[in-house]
């Protein structure tokens, strides 16, 4: 049921009034004063050197799209986790091929040094 | 609730008045990736679409689906659009207009693919409020058994699918 939902939905709520109050409050009772020192991202942080905004390399991109493909391994063991203790040996038998290909294919990608950062 | 003009209006209960909240909320942040001009936050507005997206699901009882849709779409899906816009430096620094010249096409191809859903969703038999539903972890265990019961070539199959994605993203980003 939706309404088994209300607790989440309180808690966006929350999630939400507490941002909406953590920088509304600031902005409409805090001082304002404009200066280089208030506008590093971090105060007392490492000072910044280049533009944030510059080109990120390809590495990235490749540990999102293996992220991304584990991620919806991950979704299918769930069905067949909640029925594992129904089915038994069945539910167990009938995932060892699946299993054993997404084997293979995080074999390839640690042989293939997908995983390496360098 | 009576109206000035003598129109009935019904007093939405609580369900469907948070209903309009999630749906509000899906239909402008779907209008902001469409006319942002920013592509990066076109990229966020995409990020708060999916997850009224999952928000909807729950109102439509499918939870698998919800938590799914967070799982991939909000977690996985929108950090790879983020990272495929950060790889572009012209996508970085220029503005996209929303409008080329391809703007008048889409629209119609737009209003004809709403046009096809309307048909659909009419066609569709709704289940009325009040019917039985199946429950959530009833749900959850028949989709499991019929993975390893009734598709289990199917289930098997996707296994092999996922690898050649993997196989194809390894190859795609790392030789070079």
């Amino acid at each position: 049921m939706a309404s088994d939902y209300l607790p989440l939905l309180i808690l966006i709520l929350l999630a939400a009034g507490f941002g909406v109050i953590a920088i509304g409050l600031p902005t409409l009772l805090g001082p304002r004063e404009r200066n280089n020192q208030k506008l590093e991202p971090y105060e007392s942080g490492i000072i910044p050197f280049s533009d944030a905004r510059r080109r990120f390399p390809v590495k990235y991109y490749l540990v999102a799209m293996l992220f991304l493909i584990f991620d919806i391994e991950v979704i299918f063991l769930y069905p067949w986790a909640a029925v594992l203790r129904d089915l038994r040996l069945f539910a167990l038998v009938a995932m060892i091929p699946f299993f054993i290909v997404l084997v293979v294919g995080f074999l390839y990608e640690w042989k293939k040094g997908a995983l390496d950062w360098d | 609730m009576q109206l000035p003009l003598g129109i009935e209006v019904p007093i939405p209960t609580f369900e469907q008045f948070v209903f309009i909240q999630v749906a509000l909320l899906t239909a402008v942040a779907g209008l902001a990736v469409v006319i942002s001009r920013n592509l990066f936050h076109s990229a966020l507005a995409l990020t708060l679409t999916f997850f009224g997206v999952a928000g909807v699901y729950v109102f439509l009882e499918a939870e698998f689906l919800a938590v799914s849709q967070v799982l991939v779409y909000v977690g996985a899906i929108a950090m790879l659009i983020a990272f495929a816009i950060m790889l572009t430096r012209s996508m970085m620094y220029g503005r996209t207009s929303p409008l080329n010249n391809q703007w008048g096409k889409s629209s119609l191809f737009a209003f004809l693919f709403f046009i096809g859903l309307l048909a659909f969703a009419r066609a569709t038999p709704w289940p009325a409020a009040g019917e039985e539903v199946v429950a959530d972890e009833a749900l959850i265990g028949a989709l499991g058994r019929e993975f390893v019961t009734t598709y289990v070539i199917a289930f098997e199959v996707l296994g092999l699918l996922l690898l050649l994605a993997l196989v194809g993203a390894v190859m795609l980003a790392r030789d070079r």
